[in-house]
């Protein structure tokens, strides 16, 4: 399909890609990853931080708990899920089994098009989240205790509280946690790599993972390249909206 | 008996909640951990007729190391293990020195442009490597070589299948100038001063004075750089084509199908990782807490 267009060079490969339905594809599919795998690791990070910024007994150990499937290698997390996502005898299948009391029967996590993607989503978020729940935990330590006392005092419930001290001093954090989410959802490669190739019916194809196929596994650097550029631009934009957020926020508190 | 009524009173509802919450998700995040280590000690029957109960994460039936033992003949693996070490370990030993020298420059050192050569250097943090591999591909596959044959020196071209192609690219990081800079930024200007007085050459300010102040940065730069090292993937796996280079994680293609041997490999390889982590955690976690305000 590619062959007849190999003599465009330069700005034209793009025009090029856009006509590519495998490369549309996985641009749709890594967009849509990070719709929903930014957020989720975001706010279910937020939400650990929140959990263990408190002094109760073993809290170090939880942090340590949580944190660990950051420090290990997304081949190692991929691999290992993919024993988890079998289907019959499956760990995760079997968990639900028993949780929905056999409601919900054995699902093929990673062989149906319509779970492939959320299975992949699923596993990022669990290796990705605890680095986000640090990043929180120190945003959440450098809110000084006074405002807190000063919301007390005024009788602000836990909401009230969370709505006007907690939240207002995190923007600058939840910016940082947004976009270094994005950039990382993005350069989805090693679970397509290790766990799916791609398929089932392209549904898991993502741009790295183009950009890789075509650029090294057919040898066609330009392609690879444009593919490369491509995905430049799209973390460029979440880093110029980091920009344009940043700066509004300065405007508006002083 | 009274010991635990004692406990279980001295807990408030909002707090045994809070408890019920912290031990659910340390279930969310432990039990793949769990699963890994405990299928890597069993048979692949025991760990197949387990995975459907709650045995999947206890140690049930006949453990042993021989899943360990298999692994080694299945593949190179002490020389996959070899190869990590060796290209980790020379890329962090090479990256304090050349990341140092750097943020050196631009921290103690007066000179034009210095702070735009920060904001430049500041400004790749935003490139993921994942932008150049491709390119940096095409790159290293035309870069010149030495190629010793028979007691001659011939000039060949690339560098694809090397040590080298997976060390140089990673020597300088920004991300390591940036906390060098941050950390010889707090140290007293009056050292240089003195020592200049002294008539010492910069080299040796950095060398005799800056250098031995600097412990926690330089073990802080030494775990952020070797644990992605340890766990690189993409790279190597397009530069390298013969097992005698190939890193661990690499290697764990040969053991992707599920199974006990492939669980044995995997927490071979990540029990380094858990161990460096463990013992250096709270480097970890300031790190991580120091690129929240780099802006």
């Amino acid at each position: 399909m590619q062959e007849w267009m190999r003599w465009s060079v330069g700005d034209r490969l793009i025009l090029l890609l856009a006509r590519d339905v495998v490369f549309m594809k996985a641009l749709v599919n890594t967009l849509l990853f990070a719709l929903v795998v930014v957020p989720a690791q975001a706010f279910l990070g937020l939400g650990l931080a929140l959990l263990v910024n408190k002094a109760v007994r073993g809290i170090s150990l939880y942090r340590t708990v949580y944190f660990v499937p950051v420090v290990i290698s997304m081949v190692v997390v991929a691999q290992l899920w993919g024993a988890l996502y079998n289907e019959d005898p499956g760990v995760i299948n079997a968990m639900l089994g028993a949780v929905t009391l056999g409601a919900i029967g054995p699902i093929d996590w990673l062989g149906d098009p319509a779970m492939a993607l959320f299975s992949i989503m699923a596993l990022s978020v669990w290796q990705g989240v605890g680095f986000h729940m640090i990043i929180w935990l120190a945003g959440l330590q450098v809110i000084p205790p006074m405002l807190y006392e000063a919301a007390r005092i005024d009788g602000a419930g836990r909401w009230a509280e969370f709505r006007h001290v907690t939240w207002p001093g995190l923007r600058h954090t939840a910016v940082f946690v947004f976009v270094i989410a994005s950039i990382q959802a993005f350069g989805l490669f090693t679970q397509v790599d290790r766990l799916t190739g791609g398929g089932p019916l392209d549904t898991t194809q993502s741009v790295i993972f183009q950009a890789y196929e075509r650029g090294f596994g057919k040898q066609d650097v330009a392609i690879g390249s444009a593919i490369s550029v491509v995905f430049f631009a799209l973390v460029l934009a979440v880093t110029l909206v980091q920009r344009f957020l940043g700066r509004e926020r300065r405007g508006a508190v002083r | 008996m009274t010991a635990l009524r004692r406990f279980v009173r001295g807990l408030e509802w909002g707090s045994l909640s809070r408890h019920a919450v912290l031990i659910f998700f340390a279930f969310v995040f432990a039990f793949p951990l769990v699963y890994m280590a405990m299928s890597s000690l069993k048979s692949p029957a025991q760990m197949t007729s387990d995975s459907s109960s709650i045995a999947a994460f206890l140690p049930t039936g006949d453990l042993s190391l021989t899943n360990y033992e298999i692994v080694f003949e299945i593949a190179p693996v002490g020389q996959f293990l070899v190869n990590s070490l060796f290209i980790s370990g020379v890329v962090v030993l090479a990256g304090i020195v050349v990341n140092s020298l750097a943020a050196f420059a631009i921290a103690r050192m007066r000179w034009r442009a210095r702070g735009l050569l920060l904001t430049i250097i500041l400004a790749t943090l935003i490139l993921p490597f994942e932008t150049i591999a491709v390119p940096l591909l095409f790159v290293v596959s035309r870069l010149p070589t030495l190629v010793f044959e028979g007691g001659t020196v011939e000039l060949g071209e690339g560098w694809l299948n090397s040590y080298h192609v997976q060390i140089f690219p990673f020597i300088a990081q920004a991300f390591s100038i940036f906390l060098f800079v941050q950390y010889f930024r707090s140290l007293p200007v009056e050292l240089d001063e003195a020592a200049r007085m002294d008539g010492a050459s910069w080299f040796t300010i950095y060398r005799r004075i800056i250098m031995p102040l600097s412990g926690p940065v330089v073990a802080t730069v030494a775990v952020l750089t070797f644990l992605p090292m340890w766990n690189q993937y993409l790279w190597p796996l397009m530069v390298t084509q013969t097992e005698d280079i190939r890193p661990v994680m690499v290697g764990a293609a040969y053991f992707g199908q599920w199974g006990p041997f492939g669980m044995a490999y995997m927490t071979l390889v990540t029990v380094p990782v858990l161990i460096l982590f463990i013992v250096l955690q709270r480097r970890f976690v300031e790190s991580i807490a120091a690129s929240s305000t780099t802006g």
